[in-house]
């Protein structure tokens, strides 16, 4: 699991809905930006020298942070004679497009995305279903032991996969999922899910209880009390839930890397990361290869932010 | 993982007394239940629990991946503690450590309370979440793929840092990076700050939301510095969140695999190689599976037993901070 696991507890909490102040922007699930000021004084009053100093130090940084993916983008639209003349600073003289070309056809791109979507999608569903039966068991049904089985849970999430990956490989091998994007799918399921129970569980665990009781009232069972008001109250959590779980299965390397050996079954990291080093491979088609690897997390992040945001606000859970 | 929290959440104290055995939805009892968790639990025990087990019984054998394994007793742990390249392979984790948990944790912090108490309050909310948005920019990026965008720059052939170098007039500093013994733990190391360094800032500006602004400005007027402001204010409000930080930072750097795939394999030498990556090379390219299974074991125990150490600690702390 990456280390921004918790990063959707306090997301989830305090995303604020959008307002007038701009944050739409921004590419952050957390819309919450530092918005208060003091009711009485007009803003930006007092600025001294020392904050604009600050404000200048802080802009650096970011620049700092930014620059490799400037340094990137530019060196991948030029010629490799022209980066040795110019160096890795200047823009390229002229916009050149065989170097992404060449890449993306050698890792057929279009396949490799393809890969990645179908496996970090098909991961996000199923690990949010099955994140809602076990927090419903867990958080509405209150089973016995729940605290022990979430702990459990949460297992999957604490221990590093080189522990589980011989085994699942050997398992794997022998009942002949070995190589196939299947095994990646499952594997990633549970893995994902266990973060999302124990979510869930919390967020079921506080599940208006009103609610609960009208539905009783009206003799809903258990299954249609998920379906009918579990479900669509948690439709927000859930949301955001399936766009971390799509994210984190999409950044995944050393189990990918280990059981998809085949390249037509490669995601997009992998395959990105096993050319490097490739002799085919000259300085502006590398950066070119390293750009075509930031591009659909930015894609993804741009589009979800807003999902996100909506989802919040709209499913009004927490 | 603040699991402690969960623990706490799930379990709420039933208001009005409730019959324990009973679900949150009256007149329903949790035992009918036991049917959602069936495909969780089932799915749980082969693809974690099972290969779990397995692994820990592997660390007792020799295992060329072809033979059944044999079973050898303590012989693998005998070995992964006279091992060098083992305790190398630690040594470098806690050089992750710093790198993904204690450099991004203090500088987030100084980061999150200059653009929360300076910046959003002097300059507007915009400019504050635009710096935090470049900030978390490299944190969305597959890891292997961020180590690959930094590797360009630091290529020792015409890459972009040499070159700069050199047209600077400092072409003497010109280096092997990632190749040369000396620099290659570094290099990495800068990586894993530039990916780590959004994930702090978020989530420490996201708890100060808790903070009112007015008490900085009433401490501004009583005559606190920034500093005193950031020691008693920051830091104090957002203890919780420093925790859970810290701890899933240090989890995340023990497990460090895709920037040491992606850019050393573990070398020079063994300059850079880390726990899993050498579990790795073991299971797939030494086929020493008994082996690779006791250092993955090994780690796993660390992990674990930081976990549990971070909670208690947070938890005796909270206690405190209720005492007082």
């Amino acid at each position: 699991m990456s280390d921004s696991t918790t990063s959707i507890r306090s997301d989830a909490a305090d995303v604020e809905p959008l307002t007038a102040s701009g944050t739409g922007t921004v590419p952050m699930p957390v819309g919450a930006a530092p918005e208060r000021r003091s009711r009485n004084r007009p803003p930006h009053a007092r600025r001294t020298t020392r904050d604009w100093v600050w404000l200048g130090l802080a802009i650096v940084f970011g620049l700092l942070v930014a620059i490799p993916f400037l340094i990137i983008l530019i060196n991948s639209f030029k010629s490799p004679t022209d980066y040795n003349t110019s160096g890795p600073l200047l823009l390229p003289k002229e916009l050149y497009f065989d170097g992404l070309v060449t890449f993306w056809n050698r890792v057929d791109f279009p396949e490799k995305l393809w890969n990645s979507f179908l496996i970090a999608g098909s991961v996000a569903l199923l690990a949010v279903a099955l994140s809602v039966l076990n927090a419903y068991a867990l958080g509405i049904g209150r089973v016995k032991y729940r605290t022990g089985i979430l702990l459990l849970f949460l297992l999957a999430d604490l221990i590093p996969q080189e522990a589980l990956l011989y085994p699942l490989y050997y398992m794997f091998k022998a009942v002949g999922l070995y190589d196939t994007q299947l095994a990646i799918i499952i594997i990633f399921t549970v893995i994902q899910a266990a973060f999302g129970t124990y979510l869930l569980s919390s967020v079921f665990g506080t599940f208006p209880r009103e609610v609960l009781e009208a539905a009783a009232l009206d003799g809903a069972g258990r299954f249609r009390t998920l379906v009918r008001v579990v479900l669509p109250i948690s439709k927000g959590t859930l949301s955001v839930l399936l766009i971390f779980f799509f994210i984190w299965t999409w950044n995944e390397f050393l189990i990918p890397l280990t059981f998809l050996v085949s390249n037509e079954n490669q995601t997009v990291p992998v395959a990105i990361t096993l050319l490097q080093g490739d002799r085919l491979m000259d300085v502006t088609t590398t950066s070119a290869s390293a750009l075509l690897g930031v591009i659909p997390t930015l894609v993804f992040f741009l589009i979800f932010q807003r999902t996100l945001t909506r989802g919040i606000t709209a499913g009004a859970v927490k | 993982m603040a699991v402690t929290l969960a623990a706490r959440r799930t379990a709420p104290r039933r208001p009005g007394g409730r019959a324990d055995g009973m679900s949150a939805i009256s007149g329903v009892r949790s035992s009918g239940f036991w049917f959602y968790l069936i495909p969780g639990l089932l799915l749980f025990t082969f693809i974690i629990l099972i290969p779990l087990v397995w692994n820990v019984y592997l660390s007792f054998t020799d295992w060329r991946g072809i033979r059944p394994p044999e079973f050898i007793g303590l012989e693998n742990w005998i070995e992964l503690f006279g091992d060098a390249k083992f305790w190398a392979s630690f040594r470098n984790s806690l050089a992750m450590i710093v790198a993904m948990v204690i450099v991004p944790t203090l500088l987030g912090l100084v980061l999150a309370a200059l653009l929360f108490d300076v910046i959003g309050r002097k300059f507007g909310g915009r400019v504050a979440s635009f710096l935090r948005a470049t900030y978390y920019l490299p944190q969305i990026l597959p890891v292997a793929i961020a180590a690959i965008v930094i590797g360009w720059i630091l290529r020792p052939e015409n890459g972009a840092l040499n070159t700069v170098l050199d047209a600077v007039g400092l072409g003497a500093l010109q280096h092997n990076w990632l190749g040369s013994p000396d620099t290659a733990l570094v290099s990495i190391m800068v990586v894993m700050v530039w990916v780590q360094i959004g994930y702090p800032v978020v989530i420490f500006m996201a708890a100060l939301q808790r903070v009112d602004p007015e008490l900085y400005e009433a401490a501004e007027l009583d005559g606190a510095g920034w500093f005193q402001r950031f020691r008693y204010i920051t830091v104090s409000a957002i203890r919780p969140e420093i925790f859970v930080v810290t701890l899933t930072c240090t989890i995340a750097a023990l497990k460090v695999f895709g920037p040491i795939y992606a850019l050393t394999g573990g070398g020079p030498g063994s300059a850079t190689i880390v726990p899993s990556y050498y579990s790795y090379i073991q299971f797939f390219q030494s086929q020493q599976v008994g082996y690779g299974a006791t250092i993955s074991t090994a780690l796993t125990i660390v992990v674990i037993v930081v976990a549990i150490g971070f909670i208690r600690l947070q938890v005796r702390s909270e206690r405190a901070e209720g005492e007082r």
